[in-house]
């Protein structure tokens, strides 16, 4: 089960979060991100990217400047979580065509609408391609 | 009136670095106004920009106040407002808003249209807000969408229902049969989303999914979508301890999983399955099983990427507890990842080695993890990483010392050839472990020191050194120096004396100027083992007696007798006691030599030849019983004697009527004990007092009942301290 999905740059700013444990307050969630980025930071190349965190599993994955985080709990299967991310990260490579953070950052919506057709109720409900894209698609030729 | 889009309000904060937050101050009192506007675009995108700023920029906004305004926007006609009404929604609403009692209409509105993406979204959203009332009230029409016909919104329905099981467990009877037809969906994702829902449910309760298995088997058999097949195989995990004849089945298909496999994901699912669901128990090929798993587990920890590398600790450790030796056959590329730069590599690969040590590699294995203690400039040179910082962090080195402990000591000491070899690490542990373990490693050195009769000369050699060490007794005052140490270093000269070289050496080391400082239990020791000590050395003088011995005998006497007296204003009342004894053990010895010494001058003894009987009434003190350690079971190889019956009464129970009483007095003697405890928490303390609680309930039962004797009052108050002192100790 996912707890949450965290981008946070190599400034320690989240640029995305979304979460699917709701006992963690919004007061909690600045001091959380606030550690975890720096976590992340700390870890080297040489470390594994995957630790333990408060009750949490966290997995990252690096991208250039920023950080695709995700907390989970022990029963997940660790390399599904890294190969979600992977695959995340490869839709928006295809939509945004070369995702960078500004685009992260002026179209968060999307990337929540994006997140929300992969992971529904803290599960993986779907990792296609075509499958996550599509209604996205959709959705924008319908708004214009 | 002028607005500010979304990407004008990112862009002013990123233009505004330097005054951030008083900008965000300014927006939101746009955004608050906004919201209020009747113009449904202005509203909508003043939700947007709300969200954004509430969840982003860290700043713990709260936007609960605008929980009404959200849901106008989640009702909007329009299709991108209504999906940025939903996206607040499900970062904004908590379980208690009390808005949610509106939305069961809108969902449904929602749940029912036409338009696949809006139901989408609502879907979406409904899986973060729901709650057990919408949770009741939206069900039916969610079994009904089981059947949609688009893939795309049976897929979401199915695990949004699952979130609704949660909230309202009646749903699951009433979807179940649903569910499980669609099980044979024609769309693969859908059939994937409810073997991700079975596989949560039977985790909880598998006993009720095992009907399934033939249908999940046949899933099993024909997918090649390695998600779905992760999900089938972890669901067979949770049924397999249920049905034994399941696992047979299913090792075919696993095995030929992890064989051909690419991917890290599904070979690590099935070796966790094969591990978790207790296939590897079942004999005939199990064995072949476990050795194939094991070694592809290796290929994980020979890989460069860190992560396969934990992964493989973490499954290897859980093969540990049935096929240790498998593992330990892989013991030097484990040991290897202790010295990982990593650390959560490093504590996994520990929790491997731990389970793994027996007494070949016991030796080995300390030794690396004692070259963890030491500083960077003492490890081995030709190692190709630096040491992480984490090596200096007390935590991991406390870690580190307790695992050494542990394997060195567990089963008896079982993995123990060398105990002279023991002793010496843990003396060694002393000095290099830079955190507070000085408690754990006396009460190590005193275990072995009593219960290994061979190592004794040399444990005794030992303490010698640390008794002697004017640094340790320097730094005593340290968090870190493990001066406790100490503890057992005198006990155990004190002890078995009969082993030291120059006992009245030691005895100097122990009454030297710092020694006051040291804890008083330490102090304690010391005392009584100065004591120990020069009885047995004195008594060595009786047999060869002569003048000289003589003399000796009597100037270390009056040193001790003078010396010892620097404990005597110890704070610390044990050692004050022992102190002034034996100082008065000092004094008596050294007038009887004196006195002795002056009859000799004056001519009118003969006897002096013999050395005076008082030191040889000395050794039976303290040496009369060796101390022997005794087995845990020893006890019960000692037979009952004839005629012994444990369960008879020692005193026959008193009358009937008197036990009722009592009975009820034990539990007032309950409460005045909790509340003597909860107070001052010294148990001899409450006992006192608990009698007398019970005194004043005696007096309060007698003036009740009126016609109480004396006698029978007195009687009844010895009954009731009795109970007292057997339920709380004297």
């Amino acid at each position: 089960m996912l707890k949450f999905f965290l981008l946070v740059n190599k400034q320690g700013q989240t640029r995305f979060s979304r979460y699917y444990n709701t006992q963690i307050q919004p007061e909690e969630r600045v001091l959380m991100e606030a550690e975890i980025s720096r976590k992340c930071l700390k870890r080297g190349d040489s470390q594994c990217s995957i630790f333990e965190f408060r009750n949490y599993k966290l997995a990252f994955r690096r991208y250039a400047s920023l950080f695709f985080v995700i907390g989970f709990d022990e029963e997940k299967n660790h390399f599904a979580i890294l190969e979600l991310v992977q695959a995340y990260v490869e839709i928006l490579n295809t939509y945004f065509d070369n995702v960078c953070e500004l685009d992260i950052m002026f179209n968060i919506e999307k990337v929540h609408v994006i997140l929300e057709e992969m992971v529904l109720n803290s599960r993986i409900v779907e990792t296609n391609k075509n499958n996550v894209l599509a209604p996205v698609l959709e959705m924008d030729k319908a708004s214009k | 009136m002028f607005e500010k889009t979304l990407t004008d309000l990112i862009r002013g904060i990123r233009t505004n670095k330097k005054n951030e937050q008083k900008y965000i101050a300014a927006c939101l009192q746009e955004i608050r106004q906004e919201v209020r506007s009747n113009d449904p675009d202005v509203k909508a995108v003043a939700i947007s920009k709300l969200t954004y700023v509430c969840s982003l920029q860290m700043l713990g906004y709260d936007m609960s106040w605008a929980s009404f305004h959200v849901v106008e926007v989640m009702s909007s006609a329009k299709f991108l407002q209504k999906r940025t009404g939903y996206l607040a929604a499900t970062q904004s609403f908590r379980q208690d808003t009390d808005v949610l009692m509106l939305t069961t209409n809108l969902l449904k509105k929602d749940l029912a249209s036409g338009n696949h993406l809006e139901v989408g979204v609502a879907l979406n959203g409904l899986a973060h807000i729901v709650t057990p009332d919408l949770a009741r009230d939206l069900c039916q029409d969610l079994v009904s969408m089981l059947n949609h016909s688009r893939p795309y919104v049976r897929k979401k329905v199915v695990l949004v229902l699952y979130k609704l099981f949660l909230k309202f467990p009646e749903a699951l009877r009433l979807s179940f049969p649903r569910l499980k037809e669609k099980l044979e969906d024609p769309d693969p994702s859908v059939v994937c989303a409810v073997v991700n829902v079975i596989c949560e449910l039977a985790r909880k309760n598998p006993k009720n999914y095992l009907s399934l298995a033939p249908q999940l088997f046949h899933i099993l058999n024909t997918s090649s979508n390695n998600w779905m097949l992760i999900k089938i195989i972890k669901l067979f995990g949770a049924l397999t301890p249920l049905e034994p004849r399941l696992a047979k089945k299913l090792l075919p298909p696993i095995t030929q999983h992890i064989q051909q496999t690419h991917a890290m994901s599904l070979l690590y699912e099935c070796i966790h399955t094969v591990i978790t669901g207790g296939m590897l128990n079942l004999g005939g090929n199990s064995d072949s099983l476990a050795a194939m798993c094991v070694n592809k587990l290796r290929t994980f920890l020979e890989d460069t990427d860190q992560n396969l590398k934990y992964v493989g600790l973490l499954a290897l450790a859980k093969i540990l507890p049935t096929h240790p030796r498998l593992v330990s056959e892989h013991r030097d590329i484990i040991l290897r990842c202790i010295d990982d730069p990593d650390i959560s590599i490093r504590l996994r690969a520990l929790d491997l080695v731990v389970g793994m040590v027996n007494k070949r590699n016991c030796t080995d294995i300390v030794k690396r993890l004692m070259a963890h203690l030491l500083p960077s400039s003492n490890s081995d040179p030709t190692a190709n990483y630096s040491p992480p910082s984490t090596l200096l962090e007390p935590a991991y080195r406390a870690d580190i010392i307790n695992r050494i402990i542990y394997i060195c000591s567990q089963n008896s000491y079982s993995n123990i050839t060398n105990f002279e070899w023991y002793i010496a690490v843990l003396v060694d542990l002393t000095y290099v472990s830079g955190v507070k373990v000085g408690e754990m490693l006396a009460q190590q050195i005193m275990d072995v020191g009593v219960r290994v009769k061979s190592a004794r000369q040399y444990c005794v050699k030992i303490m010698q050194r640390l008794i002697s060490d004017k640094n340790l007794l320097e730094n005593c005052k340290l968090s870190d120096s493990n001066a406790e140490v100490l503890y057992a270093a005198a006990w155990i000269s004190g002890e078995y004396c009969s082993f030291l070289e120059n006992p009245v050496e030691t005895i100097e080391f122990l009454i030297q100027p710092g020694v006051t400082k040291l804890s008083h239990n330490v102090q304690a020791v010391y005392v009584h083992a100065v004591l120990k000590i020069y009885a047995y050395w004195a008594n060595s003088l009786v047999y060869n007696w002569d003048d000289d011995a003589k003399q000796e005998l009597i100037q270390i006497t009056a040193k001790l007798k003078d010396k010892v007296g620097m404990f005597s204003s110890c704070t610390d009342l044990e050692v004050q006691e022992r102190a002034y004894n034996i100082r008065e053990i000092f004094s008596i010895i050294h007038q009887d030599l004196i006195n002795e010494e002056n009859n000799l001058k004056e001519g009118n003894d003969y006897s002096s030849q013999k050395a005076p009987a008082i030191i040889a009434e000395l050794p039976p003190l303290f040496f009369f019983y060796e101390l022997n350690p005794v087995a845990p079971k020893a006890q019960k190889k000692v037979p009952i004697p004839e005629g012994l019956d444990l369960d008879a009464w020692i005193n026959e129970p008193l009358p009937e009527s008197e036990n009722n009483e009592s009975e009820e007095e034990e539990e007032s003697y309950g409460y005045g004990y909790g509340q003597t405890f909860g107070g001052s928490g010294d148990l001899i303390f409450s006992n006192g007092n608990g009698a007398t609680v019970g005194r004043r309930r005696v007096r309060k039962n007698g003036r009740k009942n009126g016609y109480e004797s004396e006698d029978n009052e007195e009687l009844r108050e010895k009954v009731y301290v009795t109970i007292y002192s057997v339920l709380f100790g004297n």
